[in-house]
């Protein structure tokens, strides 16, 4: 996106004080666009005017319901919260922090592509996979459809083409993988965002980058970065002016989600172990001379 | 006694009042079948975004494959323990468990969106060792092949020196009379492989079943979420193993107007309240080291629900049943193995839909009418299936000398006594 219609979006806009807030943070820090490995993007909801504009390119990038922009315009579909679903991977939602009602604050939620994934853990024949740079993908090919994922997810994203009889596909934020991320590349949400609101870079980077935002405007922020521990770190953060309790991000706790599951397979299975030493032991039982005391035994 | 039964297949009229009925409910299930695979999940299921998993998960593969387990029970008790009384039980529990593991295959099948890429975990490039549900599916699939080669011999049993075609393809009647003749042969001598395997693999899947939901810390009721759940599971599918096959067997009796075997299966019975009571002190000893016991009784929904699973179907049927007064009658039996069947059934709907909580539905889920007709007409087919077998196949045992007049044919029970 050409900087003069950047611009022009951000005029359309400028009597939000937020909008002049965004550009002076952004620039306190000039973030390489490319990024090769763990990319990650922060979204701050502080800066956000919740003009749809990232659903509305996302919704191009990946040719769903192909609707034209005037149709993301619509501010009152803030009234009901959204979820992302398969024709939309991610939605705007609008919140007010309770101690400060008169003033909204927006949030975009998508797949929030954590670092160590429950949905690719869960996953019986590996169609999810985390990418080293960041992306967490989903090959439908190799999909069987059991929605396991979407038990899973902690944050409630996959989601299923309930209404197609014959090829459904689990469809989620892809973080825009297909537009060659490595190659200097945004994703399509990111390149939209007239207000700076998402930041892409590098994960490290954006921690900093967060946490420097929140040192500087102490009064503007809630001292926590959402995503920098939650699940053990997701790829997507998120700054906001009141506590996280009054969005729809779940409270999560800071641990990692597969090890719960996977310990105990590998531990089963380790080395095939267990089920072999089952398997001898059984062996040696029923090689064993068979119990003759039994015939007598039964209860008559 | 067992030493004068012998298994023979039952010659009674295939379609009673009440399997006219089971019939219709299963045709009902076909319609449901075919409407989901036409129109898709969406359109017969109240499933969404946040409820992943319906009824058809629940029941009719967790259900099905703890129900099941009489098969990998009876086996280890009679065929590797040598308790030799029980072998009258192994070919219903072994029947029960082949159908049961095709029906959670199917069951599966109707559940997927991608039904025609079932066999994809199959597929070393495809392997996902970190998945639990990768090794309840690889476990499975091997599993219902050891249950065919399991019940391989008593097909071999009803044709062999017996095969007898029809009009042109009647030159195939030697060829396959020797195919018989050898996999016979083979299968006695390699037979325990099959055996050993079965108990190996469902000790495997039964447990890692109970993993599933452990990947989901946040979105479980604290009641049933525990890292014990596997182990819970494995002994829940173990100690359902004896009464479900008290229970079908019972039913089968009073459906085919046999006696009950009431001896064996109360001998059989003795080992369900210790079984329920390890899992009752696993529970508890959960309950307690996790300090969830406030849950218990906060008198919600889902602790009642607890309550009954642990209540009615734990604790009442280990007192009915350590009661030899009461075991020993059909109606302490089949009450008690009731109970169990129950117990377990509530318990796996309670892990898979009543504990789960998505994060943002308003309204919990309840299976539609389809779901459920689907449902029950898997079971229903089941039902017919399992009169069908045991119609053709020397399944269920009878007193020999009641047998002798009746059999069409002395080569069935000359076979038998050879095998023994």
């Amino acid at each position: 996106m050409s900087l003069g219609r950047r611009d022009f979006l951000g005029l359309a806009a400028a009597s939000s004080v937020t909008l002049l807030a965004g550009k002076s943070l952004a620039n306190e820090q000039q973030l390489p666009k490319e990024c090769k490995d763990a990319c990650a993007v922060l979204v701050d909801t502080a800066v956000c005017i919740g003009c749809r504009k990232c659903e509305w390119a996302c919704n191009r990038q990946h040719n769903l319901s192909n609707q034209d922009m005037a149709a993301f315009d619509d501010k009152t579909i803030f009234k009901i919260q959204r979820r992302p679903d398969d024709k939309a991977y991610t939605v705007v939602n609008e919140f007010r922090d309770p101690s400060n009602p008169e003033k909204p604050y927006y949030t975009k939620v998508q797949c929030m592509h954590c670092l160590d994934p429950a949905c690719v853990s869960a996953c019986i024949v590996g169609a999810l996979e985390k990418l080293p740079n960041g992306p967490v993908v989903y090959d439908a090919w190799k999909c069987i459809g059991c929605r396991y994922c979407i038990v899973a997810c902690p944050f409630q994203i996959p989601a299923y083409e309930y209404d197609n009889a014959l090829t459904p596909q689990v469809r989620k934020c892809t973080f825009c993988t297909e537009r060659n991320l490595a190659e200097g590349n945004v994703p399509a949400c990111v390149e939209a965002c007239p207000n700076e609101a998402l930041t892409f870079g590098t994960r490290d980077d954006l921690i900093g980058l967060a946490h420097a935002r929140i040192k500087a405007y102490p009064d503007r922020y809630v001292d926590h970065v959402y995503g920098e521990h939650e699940v053990g770190g997701t790829s997507w953060m998120y700054l906001a002016p009141a506590d996280f309790k009054n969005t729809e991000l779940p409270e999560l706790p800071p641990d990692r989600i597969p090890p719960n599951t996977e310990n105990i397979q590998h531990a089963v299975f380790k080395w095939f172990v267990p089920p072999l030493a089952l398997y001898g032991l059984l062996g040696l039982i029923m090689a064993s001379k068979p119990d003759k005391e039994n015939e007598q035994e039964a209860e008559k | 006694m067992s030493a004068h039964e012998i298994p023979v297949p039952i010659k009674q009229q295939y379609f009673t009042p009440g399997v006219k009925v089971v019939f219709a409910v299963f045709l009902a299930g076909a319609v449901g079948v075919a409407y989901r695979f036409l129109y898709g999940l969406g359109a017969v299921t109240n499933l969404d975004n946040g409820y992943g998993w319906g009824i058809w998960i629940a029941i009719d593969v967790s259900c099905g494959v703890a129900l099941a387990a009489g098969g990998f029970t009876t086996a280890a008790i009679a065929e590797i323990f040598h308790k030799e009384k029980y072998h009258v039980i192994t070919r219903p529990a072994l029947l029960t468990a082949m159908l049961g593991y095709t029906f959670v295959g199917f069951g599966v099948m109707i559940d997927i969106g991608r039904w025609y890429n079932i066999w994809h975990p199959m597929l070393p490039d495809m392997w996902q060792g970190n998945s639990a549900l990768f090794e309840v599916g690889i476990c499975v699939m091997t599993y219902v092949t050891v249950l065919y080669f399991e019940f391989f011999p008593i097909v071999i049993e009803r044709f062999k020196s017996r095969v007898n075609l029809p009009a042109i393809i009647a030159v195939l009647n030697k060829p396959i009379d020797g195919i018989l003749h050898i996999a016979d042969k083979v299968l006695r001598k390699i037979g325990w492989v099959f055996i050993i395997a079965g108990v190996v693999l469902s000790f495997a899947h039964q447990s890692s079943l109970g993993t599933l939901m452990v990947l989901v810390p946040t979105k479980m009721h604290p009641l049933w979420y525990t890292h014990l759940s596997p182990l819970l599971f494995l002994i829940s599918a173990i100690a359902v193993g004896f009464p479900m096959v008290v229970f079908e067997s019972i039913l089968a009796s009073r459906s085919f107007k046999l006696k009950p075997e009431v001896p064996i299966l109360a001998s059989l019975a003795r080992y369900t309240p210790f079984l329920l009571g390890l899992y009752l002190a696993l529970k508890i000893g959960d309950l307690t080291i996790r300090e969830v016991w406030p849950y218990v009784f906060e008198f919600s929904t889902e602790s009642w629900l607890f309550m009954a699973e642990l209540v009615l179907g734990v604790i009442v049927p280990m007192i009915i049943l350590s009661i030899r007064k009461y075991r020993r009658t059909v109606g302490g039996l089949f009450t008690g193995a009731t109970l169990v069947i129950g117990g377990v059934v509530l318990n796996r709907i309670d892990v898979f839909l009543v504990a789960y909580k998505p994060l943002y539905q308003t309204k919990a889920y309840f299976p539609s009418i389809w779901e459920i007709l689907v449902t029950a007409g898997c079971i229903s087919a089941l039902i017919l299936l399992y009169r069908a077998f045991v119609m053709i196949f020397p399944v269920i045992s009878q007193p020999e000398d009641e047998v002798a007049g009746r059999m069409d044919d002395t080569s069935v029970k000359a076979n038998f006594s050879k095998a023994r």
